[in-house]
């Protein structure tokens, strides 16, 4: 069913019978051509990108929980295209102008919001570094401004202005980025998939590879073995316990990130602000929350639930940015694993196992990421050969010596 | 999380920070015919394990030692903390 205001207005005008669901929930086939595994944002977009644009057939996804159960449902749905890097300002941007027609290419309203993201700068140094930035996002086709101290001042007066230790000099501002509805972004490609024929399989685990004279050939799940030619692996979180399974050891560590969302307030934030003295970024939802979030806590951990440190560390960046929040009460606040990589960049490539791909390390940026790198997982298993923007996320460069070090961090997973 | 530490006793794990797999202990030999495979690995390649984890946390605003701290990374249960000292020794190093 086509989604459209005529589809509301005729539904509502019959009794609202004849709305289906969202997607089908079919028992898993014997084999298929492909298999995605994990059914977040990227995997799911994988699978719509594999039979919409890239016209495959016999295609499924296999999810552990429920789709969506992942970080796509747990993130800030910050969606920005700010990136320095060569390796990296084409694939963001194609990613920013996949959001911005999204809703109409998959006929689901993903709640994208162009709001801007403004991140600001306290020292001389930093601006610098923010109009370096800038240029380099001008020169990738992105967009950038550069705002002074008066410039923020008026798109966001409410900012401690008076703050001695850490004054605000002015603040790069992206005005495409903005943010989607994370869980609508799921929803929306796991129907168009659906509409395409994809099987979306939940409640179906990966627990082993089928794997024989360096080929994969299947996988085997808590619903029994399914045969497949090609294997793509998008699990996030659990990229290193999943390529374990196929004897992989990685150049990811797995690190715990918390998020946090206020009582509904009335409208305060205009966009997207991040305090550029320490690690915070917040916005508010449509219904008023401000969704806020920090750095991730620092330690390696798989339980979806972080500690009491980096809370009172977030609670005291934001009194040092926006005091006027000191009295808003925090609703829920929870945790997401990240696939943190060496050098803070993903991977889409092939594995040295035949017929099986791997697509991870997104560190805690992957959302803004979801419809490039669908688009590009998707093509890499249709092709066999790297989307143009692309080709730098490669599994072997560290040993080859190409990271693609945003941050200038070095092989420390916990500072990127 | 309260690390137990051999020397101070518990103390939170916000005054340390985290360096990562206690294997860092084990530099490769330079002079290996395979250094350079070696220290990509060493450098790079992780386990990454869901559960018991051998970590380095270095005590940097209290006595600044190095600790070899056994957590699980399931649960964040802590079950032993040793000086990293000590277990480089043992370790011939
Ligand atoms: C708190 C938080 C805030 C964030 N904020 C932002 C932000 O503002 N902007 C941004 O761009 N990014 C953000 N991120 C990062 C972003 O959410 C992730 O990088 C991205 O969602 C990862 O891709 P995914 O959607 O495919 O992952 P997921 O949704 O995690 O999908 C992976 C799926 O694989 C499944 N799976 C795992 N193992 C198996 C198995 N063995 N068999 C079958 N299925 C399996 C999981 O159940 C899961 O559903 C944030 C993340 C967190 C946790």
């Amino acid at each position: 069913m086509h989604y459209s205001a005529l589809q509301i207005l005729k539904q509502g005008l019959t009794g609202n019978k004849g709305w289906k669901p969202v997607w089908r929930e079919p028992k898993p086939k014997s084999a298929y051509d492909f298999i995605i595994v994990g059914g977040g944002g990227h995997g799911l977009a994988t699978a719509y990108y594999l039979a919409e644009e890239f016209k495959q057939a016999n295609i499924a996804v296999l999810e552990k929980g429920w789709i969506g159960s992942g970080n796509v449902g747990r993130n800030t749905t910050i969606v920005r295209s700010n990136y320095l890097l060569p390796e990296n300002t084409p694939f963001y941007e194609m990613s920013l102008k996949l959001w911005e027609n999204l809703e109409q290419d998959f006929n689901y309203n993903a709640m994208m919001s162009q709001r801007g993201i403004l991140n600001l700068f306290h020292s001389d140094g930093e601006r610098d570094a923010a109009a370096r930035r800038g240029n380099a996002m001008v020169l990738s086709d992105a967009d950038a401004v550069l705002l002074d101290r008066e410039g923020v001042r008026k798109m966001c007066p409410f900012l401690d202005f008076d703050n001695e230790r850490f004054p605000i000099k002015g603040g790069l501002l992206q005005p495409r980025a903005g943010t989607a509805r994370h869980d609508a972004v799921a929803w929306g490609y796991a129907r168009g998939a659906d509409r395409c024929g994809v099987d979306i399989i939940q409640n179906c685990e990966v627990t082993g590879f089928q794997i024989e004279n360096g080929v994969c050939s299947g996988v085997e799940t808590t619903k029994g073995n399914i045969k497949a030619n090609k294997v793509g692996v998008c699990v996030a979180g659990s990229s290193s316990r999943v390529m374990a399974l196929a004897g992989m050891r990685l150049p990811i560590e797995t690190h715990v990130l918390q998020a946090f969302v206020t009582e509904g307030l009335k409208p305060v934030i205009p966009g997207v602000v991040t305090f550029g003295a320490g690690h915070l970024y917040i916005s508010q939802s449509d219904k008023g929350g401000l969704v806020f979030g920090g750095d991730i806590d620092k330690y390696n951990s798989y339980a979806q639930r972080g500690n009491l440190p980096v809370i009172e560390h977030v609670a005291e960046e934001m009194m040092a940015m926006m005091p006027m929040l000191g009295r808003a009460r925090l609703l829920r606040s929870w945790g997401g694993v990240m696939d943190m990589s060496m050098d803070g960049s993903p991977f889409i490539d092939k594995t040295h196992i035949g017929g099986l791909y791997f697509n991870g390390g997104w560190c805690y940026g992957g959302f803004k990421a979801t419809p490039a790198s669908g688009m590009c997982y998707a093509h890499l298993l249709a092709t066999d050969t790297p989307h143009p923007n692309a080709t730098a996320f490669r599994l072997d460069r560290f040993r080859h010596g190409i990271i693609i070090d945003e941050k200038g961090q070095g092989a420390q997973p916990n500072q990127h | 999380m309260i690390i137990n530490h051999p020397l101070l006793g518990p103390r939170d794990s916000s005054e340390f920070y985290h360096l990562g797999d206690a294997t860092l202990i084990n530099r490769p030999d330079p002079d290996a015919a395979d250094a350079a495979e070696q220290f990509y690995e060493y450098v790079y390649i992780r386990d990454d394990p869901a559960g018991e984890y051998r970590e380095l946390w270095y005590h940097e605003q209290g006595d600044r030692s190095w600790l070899v701290v056994t957590r699980n990374t399931l649960t964040h249960e802590i079950s032993s903390v040793e000086l990293a000292r000590d277990v480089a020794r043992r370790q011939g190093k």
